[in-house]
């Protein structure tokens, strides 16, 4: 499995680098940490050290406290970082000093940071104003600051906001801090979509319990969640809005109206329906009347996915005897295989940079997350030997891939890196959670 | 069953008819009355009428009894009504089964399908609902696909066995409905079914 990894042309390797360096319209320099197009690229220590108190408030020192944590999580949920354990830590500058002056660089270097975050909390009142400076101990200079004013509810906003600033800064691409996950789960009697926070927190449920759903996908604006439920006893697309509740049924066609996929631009959407006698995917208008049938073969076609640029679909069939991921070419209509490893590849799932496509292989009764090029190179394997792992879903930024796995038993929601790496459990609700989604970027 | 009840709820009926009825007409106690100005006509007059009534209840209501034994006593009728029951039943028990990501007819559910055929043919007012079904294996997504499929393969035997499209419905579940819980060959040939119902 292992040798079929190594697949970038050097070539190819440099255009890419190339690519990323013209279109960032970034100062690179800030690149020299994370290069997200190399798949080995190795975590970045760094040091996140408890912000100064800078107002008497008792509860300021609490608020230190919790922001170094919000800080240090979402920054280890990225998957770029390696944080330094605190006991390792020579100074304290929330106490010595936060500015580039007061800062000994060479405590730091000598603990191995290649970055130091250092910050400041003030209290007044019900306004809470926190600052942040990002330096490179090697350097010896202030990568960027920045500071945040806002109520003291805000506190999780306004940490997430840095985190999300500097992993702009590093990569040229937001990061996931201001996402979010839908998923199903079960309830009582049935499943319901729920919505969560891009690291599992706030998990509510948004639509009525008890029902049977099925596939949530996010709308390319990130507000509302097209999903399949047999609220009226056969299965239908209906839109929800992830926040004010509002729901309405896309499409109800007679049979299956299922596997509801976005085009990228929101001026439509693919689906599965079986009106006419088979299943096919057909491209639906927004207001979900049928614009034209995509695929035309006997059997099962399903699970559609745009790539970015909404040029090219890819989809599982059964054309060839057992379900295999397809691409076609939405301008000439010409569809070619690309999966030919198993027997049984569904869920695929177009990367955010359209290079990649992830989806799920089943053989002996367990599946696994597999992750190939859109010409079909680079097979590579990012889980195993950990029951079903199933439904990829890549973070808008590419780096992050959240699916379903039966590791534990149950099946619970996990998130990896895109490379397969920290595989960790995502949502800590009870009951099976399955077909997880993740959502664009929204309001930046 | 049917026939118990209704008896049960007549005789009760006829008992209470019974009691109302003397207990509202109850006739005064002699001694309020000096024995000359004894209201004995009007009292043997309502007595005859209390009797009467009573009797036309009694009357009606084993007429309505010997009714019933009547009509379910002609072993034709109730032999007829029976086998009507238990074959309605025997269609909507009926299972169809089928191989792991597989929509084709064996031979076995062929067999089924042309005496669920037949009854169709006989009922002709049923419109029928078919359900696809599939095992927990493979996803989610391309089991609803599939269970769709085994539906319309068994819409399209019954159509090709001469029932009308516009009878039947197709429905598909996936794996969102297992008969048999568990990750075995058993649960697992179970859950990969069509089943029927009526609209």
């Amino acid at each position: 499995m292992n040798s079929r990894t190594i697949t970038l042309h050097p070539v190819f390797f440099l255009f890419l680098l190339f690519l990323v360096f013209v279109y960032s319209g970034k100062a690179f320099a800030n690149y020299d940490y994370i290069n997200i197009s190399d798949p080995f690229h190795r975590q970045v220590p760094i040091a996140v050290t408890v912000p100064a108190s800078l107002s008497d408030d008792a509860e300021t020192g609490l608020l230190a406290e919790q922001t170094a944590v919000i800080l240090s999580r979402s920054l280890a949920f990225t998957g770029y970082f390696n944080l330094i354990d605190a006991r390792a830590f020579l100074d304290a500058p929330g106490e010595q000093g936060i500015t580039a002056r007061e800062v000994n660089f060479r405590n730091w270097r000598d603990i191995g940071a290649h970055l130091l975050v250092t910050g400041g909390v003030r209290l007044e009142g019900r306004v809470l104003q926190m600052e942040f400076r990002l330096f490179d101990p090697f350097r010896q200079e202030l990568v960027f600051g920045k500071r945040y004013t806002g109520e003291a509810s805000d506190l999780r906003r306004m940490v997430l906001r840095f985190s999300d600033e500097m992993i702009y800064r590093m990569t040229g691409d937001w990061g996931v801090f201001n996402t979010r996950i839908a998923f199903v789960s079960e309830t009582e009697n049935g499943k319901a979509v729920y919505i969560s926070d891009f690291d599992g927190e706030n998990v509510r449920r948004i639509t009525p319990p008890d029902d049977i759903v099925l596939t949530p996908a996010w709308c390319p604006e990130g507000r509302r969640i097209a999903y399949t439920s047999y609220a009226a006893d056969k299965p239908d697309i209906y839109i929800r809005s992830a926040d004010s509740g509002e729901n309405e049924v896309f499409s109800n066609f007679e049979g299956l109206n299922i596997t509801p996929a976005w085009k990228p631009d929101g001026s439509g959407l693919a689906a599965t329906l079986s009106f006419e006698g088979d299943e096919e995917i057909y491209l639906l208008t927004p207001e979900g009347r049928v614009d034209k049938r995509l695929t035309n073969s006997w059997g099962v076609d399903v699970s559609p996915s745009f790539s970015p640029d909404g040029k090219k679909m890819a989809f599982v069939s059964g054309r060839a005897g057992s379900p295999q991921i397809y691409i076609m070419n939405l301008d000439t209509m010409r569809t070619r295989r690309l999966t030919f490893e198993g027997r049984y590849n569904t869920q695929p799932e177009w990367s955010p940079r359209g290079d990649r496509i992830a989806y799920s292989s089943m053989s002996d009764g367990q599946s696994d997350i597999f992750v190939i090029n859109a010409d079909g190179s680079g097979l590579r394997r990012l889980t195993q030997d950990s029951g079903r792992n199933e439904s990829p879903s890549w973070s808008p930024d590419g780096n992050l891939i959240v699916f379903s796995t039966t590791r534990e038993g149950e099946s619970n929601i996990y998130v990896m890196t895109a490379m397969g790496g920290q595989q960790r459990k995502l949502i800590d609700i009870p009951g099976n959670q399955s077909l997880p989604d993740w959502s664009p970027v929204t309001g930046q | 069953m049917k026939k118990c009840i209704s008896f049960g709820l007549l005789l009760v009926l006829v008992m209470s008819l019974m009691m109302f009825a003397s207990c509202a007409k109850r006739p005064p106690e002699p001694e309020d009355y000096p024995p000359d100005e004894q209201p004995m006509d009007i009292r043997s007059g309502e007595r005859a009428e209390i009797e009467a009534e009573l009797e036309r209840q009694r009357r009606l209501a084993e007429e309505e009894l010997e009714g019933f034994r009547d009509r379910d006593l002609t072993p034709e009728e109730e032999a007829a009504r029976m086998e009507k029951e238990m074959d309605r039943e025997a269609f909507l028990e009926s299972k169809v089964y089928f191989a792991f990501d597989n929509s084709s007819l064996t031979t076995e559910a062929r067999e089924i399908l042309l005496r669920q055929a037949r009854w169709l043919k006989e009922n002709g007012d049923a419109t029928v609902i078919v359900e696809g079904h599939c095992d927990n294996r493979g996803t989610e997504e391309y089991n609803l696909a599939l269970g769709s499929r085994r539906a319309q393969s068994v819409k399209d035997f019954l159509v090709n066995a001469g029932v009308e499209p516009s009878r039947i419905v197709t429905i598909s579940y996936g794996e969102e409905r297992p008969v048999v819980q568990g990750d075995n060959e058993d649960a697992w040939s179970k859950n990969r079914r069509a089943e029927f119902r009526l609209r």
